[in-house]
């Protein structure tokens, strides 16, 4: 099933477009910017617990890579891969999932945004 | 990784850099100026016309190019540099601020002293300065050599087992300016870094006030997270029953600029992936990851750490 394929059938299972093309933003992150995605990835410290395609140094460990996270089905294995989900998940995880160990970041909305619209650029293309 | 690292090391800051990038360009355009001399009086000798080859090869020139003038031109280098470095590494005036800045294998110890050299307050990591000036760092090491480098503010000095060394920073505007471990210490040497605050005077007193203040007591899960595992045996967190002194003071922990000395940045999710993993982000440094908390848990005491500002 190829790119199209694949952005047919999340639009029919969610009625959401996904991010199957690395061309542009998903829908729901219209407007936010991966490269701004990126800086603040690495202003916010996310390496010291996430291996990130992109930054250098630290590749931490505890939460995981994050190599390829745009194209897994699901965020930490437990909620559905979608922009909207991931933005909230980057910026306050706990309100999705009370037993992680991910805290909340000190982001705004749009912040979170960009980085979610720089997470999906990593889709192991 | 903080903003301003790493910092630009030609582009002074205050009275006390300014001398020492003077002194770093004398000396290289010195040395462009013998090196070209040399240079071409290898060319001459290799290609010239036999009359001037005959005058390089002269025993004079020996005397004169190869003795006389590098003791004269290093002799008055070294003058002019002691000359420039002197005001800046001598021993605290009467009214002069003082801080002690003791370096530990990978961090630095912070303390606020008064004029008889008590301490007053304890922190680590960095140094909050008013502008406009000079504060003496007193300089001692707990272990190894170290040397504390802040290059927009002051020259590079080094702390010695058993020596206290003195350096002056000052800087002339409010700003973060890095520093960095400049002498090998050994493992994780390069992750040795060290911010400088410098405040309006205003702003420096209030910080100073917030500083020396204890922690008030907190409600947060994470104070109870804190005591369970120990971590008080090594850090302090004053009006609290953590008493450690063998790691940094966390009293104000909230308030800094970094984590893990200079290397990350102070947010919640980064203190949390400290505390679990900091051997996998910092190897070879001695606080152990924590890879027995929950999730909550984890989360519980990175965010009563980021509470106490």
């Amino acid at each position: 099933m190829g790119k199209i394929g694949a952005a047919v059938s999340a639009v029919g299972l969610l009625g959401l477009a996904a991010c199957a093309d690395k061309a542009g933003a998903p829908r729901d992150l219209a407007g936010a910017d991966p490269a701004e995605g990126l800086r603040l990835v690495r202003t916010q410290g996310c390496g010291a617990c996430h291996a990130i395609p992109g930054v250098a140094w630290p590749q931490g460990r505890t939460g995981g890579s994050l190599a390829g996270v745009g194209a897994r089905p699901m965020i930490a294995g437990r909620l559905p891969n979608q922009p909207a989900i991931m933005a909230a998940f980057v910026r306050d995880a706990p309100s999705l999932l009370p037993d992680t160990g991910m805290p909340p970041m000190p982001l705004s909305e749009a912040e979170a945004r960009d980085i979610a619209a720089y997470l999906y650029t990593l889709d192991d293309d | 990784m903080l903003g301003g690292w790493p910092p630009p090391v030609l582009d002074p800051a205050g009275p006390f850099a300014g001398p020492v990038t003077v002194v770093a360009w004398v000396l290289f355009v010195m040395g462009a100026v013998v090196l070209a001399v040399v240079l071409i009086a290898l060319g001459v000798a290799l290609f010239g016309p036999r009359k001037w080859k005959r005058r390089v090869g002269g025993e004079r020139l020996v005397w004169i190019g190869g003795l006389a003038f590098p003791v004269v031109v290093l002799t008055g280098l070294l003058i002019y540099g002691l000359s420039v470095t002197a005001r800046v590494s001598d021993a605290p005036r009467d009214g002069e601020m003082r801080v002690r800045v003791t370096g530990e294998m990978w961090w630095w110890r912070v303390a606020y002293l008064d004029g008889q050299g008590r301490e007053t307050v304890q922190d680590a990591n960095e140094v909050h300065i008013p502008v406009g000036r000079p504060v003496v760092v007193e300089l001692e090491s707990a272990d190894v050599i170290h040397s504390l480098w802040v290059p927009r503010l002051g020259g590079k000095t080094d702390m010695i087992p058993g020596r206290r060394n003195f350096m002056r920073l000052q800087a002339d505007k409010p700003g973060v300016y890095a520093g960095q471990c400049a002498e090998y210490c050994g493992g994780p040497h390069a992750l040795m870094g060290f911010v400088v605050v410098a405040h309006a005077e205003a702003d420096f007193e209030a910080w100073r006030a917030r500083q020396a203040a204890p922690a008030a007591a907190s409600a947060l899960p994470g104070a109870a997270v804190f005591g369970a595992s120990g971590c008080g045996a090594c850090h302090t967190i004053r009006g609290t029953e953590a008493n450690g002194l063998a790691g940094p003071d966390l009293t104000h922990v909230g308030s800094r600029k970094t984590l893990g000395a200079g290397i990350l940045p102070n947010n919640q999710g980064a203190m949390a992936g400290w505390i679990a993993d900091s051997q996998g982000i910092k190897p070879g440094n001695r606080m152990p990851s924590y890879p027995v908390l929950t999730g909550r848990e984890l989360r519980d005491l990175a965010a009563y750490l980021d509470s106490l500002k």
